[in-house]
């Protein structure tokens, strides 16, 4: 009827930034500003991008991520305690097609796991670990693991840390990163949104080195557990900044990428 | 304009993203209570400040945030 335009055109929205796909809808049963949801998340994201989720299988381990088979959108097996790396060597074997990761806290893969990390390490599987790194046993209610710091108050370290009586805390990546097997290893952390991104491209690397074929990669990331940290949820991601990477330096430690590609 | 969404059923108020907001427009009202009896963050922009930078949706816990742009 009329030519003349009344209505402005309506500005086409996109949406950017929304649940990834290989997350289920469940909600976390997290304590509220827990770094798992951040690292679940970047797990999820990256299964989306390297588009592996239909032939992804995931280990969880015992601890608060026990559940992590409910909220990734993949196969699951709950492992034995700290046996993950152990069970995701067999799977990987059965199934060299499958893209096969572990997701283990400290408790888990520093402390009972210790031998299943460094025999998969060593033999150079080809999976990859996502190590989280709280410095306490976060589900049993906040005792020593093996990663606290010297001084730290625990439930079963109420006068700090001694290092003379229970030594210092153990760096995983370090140890690994020895190792011939290892193809990636670095540390993240979950504090702030700068290193979370960092710790993506971490994470990128290690699922690149087991789908190009090139070993084992592992990634540790530094979480809060404000919980029993006995820290409001801002607290302790500047408990992280400010005290944990004095004793867990962040970057990257081995990467078989570095002489060939920049990025 | 670029905007957030807080999905206020999974936030759980551990008010991470409220300092991350270069602008300030995500705040901690406890004006409500969702079914998971915790407070959620509230988004206000009344100016359009939002840039769509996701600092906020990358640091939350439970992925509560979306972003358009």
């Amino acid at each position: 009827m009329s030519d003349v335009k009344t209505i402005a055109e309506p500005v086409q929205e996109k949406l950017v930034f929304d649940r990834p796909k290989s997350l289920t809808k469940r909600g976390f049963t997290y304590c509220p500003g827990c770094g798992h949801g951040v690292i679940h998340r970047l797990v999820a994201e990256l299964i989306d991008e390297f588009g592996v989720q239909d032939r992804a299988i995931g280990m969880a381990s015992v601890g608060c991520s026990v559940f992590s088979y409910w909220f990734f959108d993949c196969d699951f097996i709950s492992c034995a305690h700290g046996r993950a790396p152990a069970t995701a060597t067999g799977v990987k074997r059965a199934h060299p097609d499958a893209f096969v990761f572990s997701y283990q806290g400290d408790g888990d893969l520093a402390s009972i796991g210790m031998a299943e990390i460094m025999h998969a390490a060593n033999r150079g599987e080809q999976i990859t670990v996502i190590f989280v790194n709280n410095a306490i046993y976060g589900m049993t209610g906040g005792q020593m693991a093996p990663t606290t710091l010297e001084n730290m108050v625990t439930t079963t370290s109420p006068l700090g840390r001694d290092p003379i009586l229970a030594g210092g805390p153990i760096r995983m990546v370090e140890i690994l990163a020895n190792l011939d097997g290892v193809a990636f290893a670095a540390r993240g952390s979950s504090s702030s949104p700068r290193n979370i991104l960092k710790a993506k491209a971490y994470m990128k690397k290690a699922f690149r080195s087991q789908i190009e074929k090139k070993g084992f990669g592992i990634v540790e990331i530094l979480s809060n557990c404000n919980t029993n940290w006995r820290k409001t949820p801002q607290e302790a991601n500047k408990f992280i900044d400010e005290e944990m990477v004095k004793a867990f330096p962040l970057g990257v430690y081995k990467d078989v990428f570095a002489d060939k590609s920049k990025k | 304009m670029p905007r957030i969404e807080v999905i206020k059923e999974s936030c759980k108020g551990c008010q991470l993203c409220v300092p991350a907001c270069p602008h300030g427009l995500v705040l901690f009202t406890k004006t409500e209570i969702n079914q998971m009896g915790y407070y959620p963050v509230e988004y206000v922009d009344p100016e359009d400040k939002c840039t769509g930078c996701m600092l906020c949706a990358i640091i939350c816990p439970d992925v509560a945030i979306r972003v358009y742009k």
